[in-house]
């Protein structure tokens, strides 16, 4: 058995060998189409729901607002309405502290975001206080290679007049100034 | 092969627009629901499958949200189709022929409102040729409601009168149905066009709705329900994705599934078919060999409530229901995917004795 013959690819990430029309006789001088361009685009009315509203509501008044499962105690944030463990609906609104603990953390290093984040920077899973799972949010005010597990947080909002129905209402996260939290109270976390 | 059955049921009131609801808290009471008819243990399904589109709420990752309704955490063994929950249920079929599963819990549901739903569905054509020409959902349906007419089988009238039935059965029948009346078909004919030769009662209407159903084998079904429907067939295939590589005027593939699922073995009193439009169930009644005899759309069909990816799977739920009732023996259910009925899915449901 011989090795097949190397395919010729142009230069590029998606690249695709040339295209053969040898079999057409009336393509033999056209040139290959290499690529057709068709934008699409689709609008959505956004529905958050009864329960993901409430919280939506609640961030607009620099409140943040979890849901608990009548079966296991357990508080959900974002809350969307359905425990997971249960699948039964929530059943409590639970107001929840603005602080929150670092349960894992990643130094992002590549530019996902098209410049809006001057990089590395600190993307972290933050467990608010009172709730059970924890929230995606940027860390900030401490050097990227000081940031660890169990670092407690403080959420940094934006200015009052600024404030909307959205996440974005919190800037990012800062070192609150208190003591680790062990790794140990952590590990259905991490 | 091992007997299996649809063994409860249970769907939402479909609407045209759940504007409060989230996904989850749309089909969560319907999955509640199934679960406690069905007498299974909340967290006892062998196996969960689901059906549902992204493209419809326009949320990526849409239906791992839904997931919070099944209770996945600890993880359960699961699965999810982004077709109509018919092919949920195919697969937890198979899942309990291959003997990995004795129950399975199977939904769907779909939640159009969010977006334009015609202009959605143009996304399923090739991305090449016929998407970039935005045909919406309803123009193709127009291209082989005009098929059927110059070839002869069908007319504006009958199509009328197709809707008619079709809205005015679900107002008798179905509690659950969106549209549950209709004016006279001479009205319906005074009206505007939609898309020549369509008009407004032609189309299924945009619905947000779902539906779920527990599967069991064996005695584990006679256990768990008086009267099974059993499950004697069932078989999809598709036709080519492009339309012109089809003659609209018939389906093949609905032909083939419905004799691989054995629908002419035995006669048949019943069949809930999935045409979203009047011209499609001419299409379908020849296809499926059915006489004039079978009542064909007893709970209106998805032309009284048409919820994304749960209306196929709604028509093996009608006709279960109606086995479970007692009502009837033998039924056929018909689900499809795609445009102009690409892809078929034809299953045999029977009650015993």
């Amino acid at each position: 058995m011989s090795e097949p013959a190397p395919i010729d690819l142009p230069p590029g990430l998606w690249s695709q060998p040339a295209v053969d029309t040898s079999a057409v006789a009336e393509l033999a001088d056209v040139e290959a189409v290499q690529m057709v361009r068709n934008p699409a685009r689709l609008d959505y009315d956004y529905t958050p729901g009864i329960a993901t509203t409430r919280f939506l509501r609640a961030i607009k008044e620099k409140r943040l607002v979890g849901e608990r499962c009548g079966e296991t105690g357990k508080v959900y944030i974002p809350p969307r309405g359905v425990s997971p463990v249960s699948g039964l609906p929530t059943t409590e609104q639970v107001e929840l502290g603005l602080d929150g603990t670092m349960v894992s953390y990643c130094v992002v290093n590549l530019d996902f975001t098209g410049n809006a984040q001057e990089i590395p920077y600190v993307s972290a899973l933050i467990l608010v206080d009172g709730s059970d799972i924890p929230i995606y949010g940027l860390v900030r005010e401490i050097p990227y290679q000081d940031v660890r597990v169990g670092l407690r947080l403080k959420s940094v909002w934006v200015e009052p007049e600024e404030m909307t129905t959205s996440l974005e209402n919190i800037r990012w996260w800062a070192p609150n100034g208190e003591a680790d939290l062990p790794a140990s109270e952590l590990t259905d976390h991490v | 092969m091992r007997d299996v059955a649809i063994i409860a049921t249970a769907q939402t009131k479909h609407v045209r627009a759940a504007t409060a609801l989230n996904e989850v808290e749309m089909i969560q009471p319907v999955i509640q629901d199934v679960i406690e008819r069905s007498g299974v243990d909340r967290h006892g399904f062998d196996f969960t499958c689901s059906g549902s589109s992204d493209y419809l709420a326009g949320q990526p990752f849409s239906f791992v949200m839904t997931l919070d309704a099944v209770a996945a955490w600890p993880p359960i063994s699961e699965s999810h189709v982004e077709m109509d929950g018919a092919w949920a249920l195919y697969e937890a079929w198979v899942k309990i022929q291959t003997g990995h599963a004795d129950t399975a819990l199977v939904y769907s549901y779909g939640k159009s409102s969010p977006g334009d739903l015609p202009r959605v569905l143009s996304r399923m054509l090739d991305p090449y040729y016929e998407a970039p020409l935005w045909l919406t959902s309803i123009d193709v349906g127009a291209l082989q409601a005009r098929a059927m007419i110059d070839a002869g089988l069908t007319s504006e009238a009958a199509m009328a009168d197709i809707a008619h039935r079709s809205r005015t059965a679900a107002g008798v029948n179905n509690p659950h149905a969106q549209l549950t009346s209709s004016a006279e078909p001479s009205a319906l004919l005074a009206e505007e066009y939609l898309a020549d030769p369509l008009r407004r009662h032609d189309c299924a209407p945009v619905t947000d709705g779902g539906v779920a159903v527990v599967l069991a084998a064996g005695d584990r079904a006679r256990e768990l329900c008086d009267r099974p429907a059993w499950i004697r067939g069932i078989d999809h295939r598709a036709d080519g994705h492009h339309l012109n590589f089809r003659d609209l005027t018939t389906s093949p593939s609905t032909t083939l599934a419905a004799s691989r699922a054995g629908v002419a073995d035995r006669p048949v009193e019943i069949a809930e078919l999935h045409a979203c439009f009047t011209h499609q169930e001419p299409i379908l009644r020849t296809a499926l060999g059915l006489g004039d005899d079978v009542e064909v759309n007893p709970s209106g069909g998805p032309l009284a409530a048409n919820p994304m990816m749960a209306a196929g799977l709604l028509r093996l739920v009608e006709v279960a229901d109606r086995i479970h009732t007692g009502e009837v023996s033998r039924g056929v259910a018909h689900a499809t995917g795609g445009h102009a009925l690409q892809h078929n899915l034809v299953a045999v449901l029977e009650g015993e004795g």
